[in-house]
């Protein structure tokens, strides 16, 4: 029997749920060398700014148990850079649609980015990462505060014509209340979680391992939390919710998609197996076989 | 890159903390010397990158130091053991690089890729002198390897226990070597320092704490005078004039 693997986040129709996780996947080019990419539900590009950005000094990166610390910071070419050289490569790769991850650390710069971003073709969703500290507001993360997540999905909102997805930080006390904020704002979906703030020391050393002491900690190790997040928060909403955070496997693809996510975007798993994508991919129709799922569509949020 | 399994046929130690491992299977991925390897280890969420010493058709050499749980966990590994590996990581060295005498300067464990970019360079017909540089007597490795390679070999160690006493650089000076390009693979101060000594042109290999070591996470950045580069993809060679100290 033929297995539905189809969703659907917003009118924007997906052959699959499973979506590299932005910044996991840079912009596609060196896993296109290994395999075919187009095997994927979508694309989810690194988070791209305004201005281009080195990101932090090195070591960026710190082994934890089950997952790792990243303080890669946004490392990117900038939007104007983004728009004239990785998407017209990405598009001769992969022909689906593709989700633009964003970040800024003022409103005027997620308005400015999303509004360029916006009037790409090949760009279906909007995703907006508010994990980024305010520069105007002394750094406290867009994402923290329910009245700063809302202000930023409304502005950006009133300049962009395609689906906005907020992607939330799980650094809060309250994670439902910021989603129904951006709900409340306008947001069309919600992306969730991005990294949790973690840190790791060497002792040996006596130094933190990262170079700006903290970073964010993902992988298998968060899954459980990032299940949990998702749950609440596609009870808590009407608009669909992309579900992130260590999915590893095809059985855990089926475990956020029974919490409450349309769609599951895969993070630092790729970072440890170039294929983990591709192997979930043609997991999923025998994992479903296997519990009895005939269309993927039919478990979203079953958990009450 | 290449992923593949491959099976552990050899692991000694060459001294009390560095051993060599033979690894067998398919190992065309690897192409070029100075390329690295990635071992996923049990236990461990990130793979641990390794430089490839040497290859042949079906077997590849690396020699590791054991500095925590990944190192550590590999040298107790048993004839046998099958391994999942990324292969061909990493540019490698310029081994056309034009030039008639090469000089090539190996740090402790960075002395491992020196060994296959020695042999290429040899059967070009370049006339190579290599210069290994290491804390003390008990610590050295491969020295008679090159030698027999057909390299000139100058061994320099810290204490002065074997060799020329001091780092690379006083073994540089004191022996007279004439070279008209180098290649180098060693600790960050040694790059530096032989950076800053030589007045030729030559590359080096860097090292970077990775998160993939294939390009995607941007975890292993550094700036160069070309602009942001990733050690992973992009290196782990870079030119000289390229690095920014
Ligand atoms: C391109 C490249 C080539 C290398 N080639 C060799 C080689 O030929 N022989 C050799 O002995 N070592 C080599 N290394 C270093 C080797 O990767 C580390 O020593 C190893 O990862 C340590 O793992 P561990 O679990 O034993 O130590 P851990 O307990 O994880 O850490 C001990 C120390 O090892 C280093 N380290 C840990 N994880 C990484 C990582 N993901 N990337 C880089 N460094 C890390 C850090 O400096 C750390 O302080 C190379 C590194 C790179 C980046
Ligand atoms: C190396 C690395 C870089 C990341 N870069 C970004 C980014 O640029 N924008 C963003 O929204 N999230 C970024 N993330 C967060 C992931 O997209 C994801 O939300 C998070 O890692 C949780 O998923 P995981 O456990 O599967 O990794 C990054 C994560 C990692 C590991
Ligand atoms: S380690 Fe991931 S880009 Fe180099």
């Amino acid at each position: 029997m033929v297995r539905d693997l189809s969703v659907e986040l917003c009118g924007v129709k997906l052959d699959n749920p499973v979506i590299p996780a932005s910044g996991t996947f840079g912009f596609g080019k060196e896993m296109a060398e290994i395999y075919d990419i187009n095997i994927l539900g979508s694309i989810s590009f690194k988070g791209t700014t305004r201005d281009a950005r080195f990101g932090n000094p090195t070591p960026r990166i710190a082994e934890c148990p089950s997952g790792l610390i990243n303080s890669v910071g946004l490392q990117n070419p900038g939007v104007d850079a983004v728009i004239a050289h990785e998407l017209p490569e990405l598009r001769k790769i992969f022909r689906k649609p593709i989700i633009a991850n964003i970040s800024g650390f003022s409103i005027e710069e997620y308005v400015e980015c999303c509004q360029k971003l916006d009037k790409e073709e090949q760009v279906a969703i909007l995703e907006v990462n508010i994990s980024c500290p305010n520069v105007h507001n002394g750094g406290m993360a867009f994402g923290t505060s329910p009245e700063s997540a809302a202000a930023v999905t409304k502005a950006v909102k009133a300049v962009t014509t395609k689906p906005v997805f907020i992607k939330l930080s799980p650094n809060v006390t309250d994670i439902v209340a910021i989603a129904k904020a951006c709900e409340e704002a306008g947001a069309d979906g919600i992306t969730l979680i991005n990294t949790m703030l973690g840190m790791r020391i060497d002792i040996a050393r006596r130094k933190p391992v990262i170079a700006n002491k903290m970073g964010g900690f993902s992988g298998a190790a968060i899954f459980p939390i990032a299940v949990r997040m998702v749950y609440q928060v596609a009870h808590a909403v009407k608009i669909p919710v992309i579900g992130c955070g260590g999915v590893a496997t095809a059985e855990d693809v089926i475990e956020m998609m029974m919490a409450g996510a349309t769609g599951v975007q895969v993070g630092a798993e790729n970072l440890r197996n170039p294929y983990a994508c591709k192997e979930i991919i043609e997991e999923l129709p025998y994992v479903m076989e296997r519990l009895g799922i005939e269309k993927l569509t039919d478990i979203i949020g079953i958990i009450e | 890159m290449q992923r593949v399994v491959l099976t552990v046929t050899k692991n000694e130690a060459l001294t009390p903390l560095i051993y060599e491992m033979h690894l067998a299977g398919d190992v065309s991925g690897v192409t070029r010397a100075g390329q690295f390897v990635e071992i996923a280890l049990d236990g461990l969420y990130l793979r641990r990158p390794i430089s490839v010493c040497n290859y042949d058709e079906d077997e590849l050499t690396i020699i590791y130091k054991v500095v925590g749980k990944g190192t550590d966990l590999m040298s107790q590994m048993a004839e046998g053991t099958q391994l999942d590996v990324l292969t061909g990581l990493g540019n490698g060295f310029d081994v056309d690089y034009e030039c008639q005498k090469p000089l090539l300067v190996g740090g402790g464990v960075g002395v491992p890729p020196l060994y296959r970019l020695t042999r290429d360079l040899i059967a070009r017909g370049r006339e190579v002198t290599v210069v290994l540089g290491f804390n003390t007597e008990s610590e050295i490795f491969y020295a008679e390897k090159f030698e027999a390679l057909g390299a000139k070999v100058v061994v320099a160690t810290a204490d002065g226990s074997q060799g020329i006493k001091g780092f690379v650089t006083d073994a540089i000076r004191e022996s007279g070597v004439e070279y008209d390009y180098f290649y180098s693979c060693g600790p960050l101060p040694m790059l530096k320092a032989l950076c800053l000594a030589t007045t030729t042109s030559g590359e080096v290999s860097l090292e970077e704490r990775m998160g993939c070591g294939f390009g995607i996470c941007m975890g292993c950045s550094i700036m160069t005078t070309n602009g942001a580069k990733r050690v992973c993809k992009d290196g782990p060679v870079f030119k000289k004039e390229e690095v920014i100290w």
